[in-house]
This record gives structure tokens, C-alpha cells and sequence, in this order.
């Protein structure tokens, strides 16, 4: 019963997490931004969501499975984040940058 | 509740694919794919605890597997314009320039 519990909320703030980080992806102003929301938000929401979906299975092959995905996505997505934002800082994209002499640039 | 994750999954999912429609640059386009890929790692997966149907996760895991590898395969492409050329190459052509 307090594992069902566990999990449903690992569940749901998975989820939330998620459209967090979809809301960031689609309204932030500059790439590094939305970078950003979507790289914190995907790690973490991945993790919670696969912990959640491992406290409902149990201890079984589907454990292990999910293990693995888990595994997997935490060594690649930060990796796949750093790749991106390093090819386009080195294609020359500049950060948008909103302050310039203390006034407000839009 | 399994419905529930894969409803805000969708959203999110939806989200994503309307930046990578919109997105002005090309490395939107591709962190936008790239977030789309990894929630469809998730959905599968809660999928398969949805249908009771288990085996599901080997395809959650070879699609994970799939989306870093085209991920890096698409950036390469997009910084260097082919798929074959080495970082040595590259260091190279920067010298002769």
C-alpha cells in the first residue's frame, strides 16, 4: 500500500515535470534557454517516472528492464544536451543577452 | 493513473513537436526531437505497464538506443555537412584555413 503510494506520486510528479519542461520548450526566447528547460526537466522526469513504473512491477525482469532504460537515458540525455549546446555555441549562436549598458535590449 | 502519466506524456510530447515545427534555428529543431524521442521512451514504457504487456520495455530500450545515435548522427551532420569526415580531418582543414 505505502509502495503504491511512493509510486503514484513518483508517477505524477514525473509527469508534471514534464509538461514543465514542454511548457519551457515552447515558450522561452533563446535556444541556451530552452536548452536549458529541457534538459533539467527531461533527466529528472525521466527518473521519476521509470522509478515510479519500478516500485509497481516489483522485483521481476521488468525491474531489470527499466533499470537499464534508466541507466541508459541518465548517461545520454545530459551527454546529448552538452553536444547540442556545444555544436551550436561552436557554429557561432550567440546567447541572447537582454541587458547592454544597464538598459533593457528587446 | 497509467492514463494520467501518458496524457501529460502526450502533452508534453505535443509541446515539443510544435517547437520543432516552429523552432528558428536548426539546433531548436534538434533539442526539440531529441526531447521528443526521450518522452517516447517514456510512453512506451507506460504503455507497456498499461497494457500488462511487459516485453514492451525491449522496444522502449532499443528506442532509447536509437534516438541518442540519431541525435548525434543529425548534429554531425548539421556542423560538419557529412557523416565521414574525423575530428582529425576537421583540425586539418581548420589549420589550412
Amino acid at each position: 500500500m505505502i509502495i503504491d503510494i511512493l509510486s503514484w506520486i513518483c508517477l505524477f510528479a514525473g509527469g508534471v515535470l514534464g509538461i514543465i519542461g514542454g511548457i519551457g520548450i515552447h515558450r522561452f526566447p533563446d535556444f541556451y534557454s530552452r536548452l536549458h528547460a529541457a534538459g533539467i526537466t527531461d533527466t529528472l522526469s525521466a527518473m521519476l517516472i521509470l522509478l515510479g513504473l519500478g516500485l509497481q512491477a516489483g522485483l521481476s525482469l521488468a525491474t531489470f528492464k527499466l533499470a537499464l532504460i534508466f541507466i541508459f537515458l541518465f548517461f545520454t540525455s545530459p551527454t546529448a544536451s552538452h553536444a547540442l549546446a556545444n555544436a551550436a555555441l561552436h557554429s557561432g549562436l550567440k546567447p541572447r543577452v537582454d541587458m547592454e549598458n544597464g538598459k533593457a535590449k528587446s | 493513473m497509467f492514463i494520467a502519466v501518458s496524457l501529460a506524456i502526450l502533452i508534453t510530447m505535443g509541446l515539443a513537436l510544435a517547437r520543432a515545427l516552429m523552432g528558428p534555428t536548426t539546433y531548436d529543431r534538434i533539442a526539440a526531437v531529441n526531447m521528443f524521442g526521450t518522452k517516447t521512451v517514456l510512453l512506451i514504457a507506460v504503455l507497456a505497464f498499461l497494457s500488462g504487456r511487459t516485453d514492451l520495455l525491449d522496444i522502449a530500450l532499443v528506442y532509447a538506443l536509437i534516438n541518442f545515435m540519431g541525435v548525434v548522427a543529425a548534429l554531425k551532420l548539421v556542423t560538419q555537412g557529412d557523416f565521414h569526415s574525423s575530428v582529425k580531418d576537421r583540425t586539418k582543414k581548420a589549420e589550412t584555413e
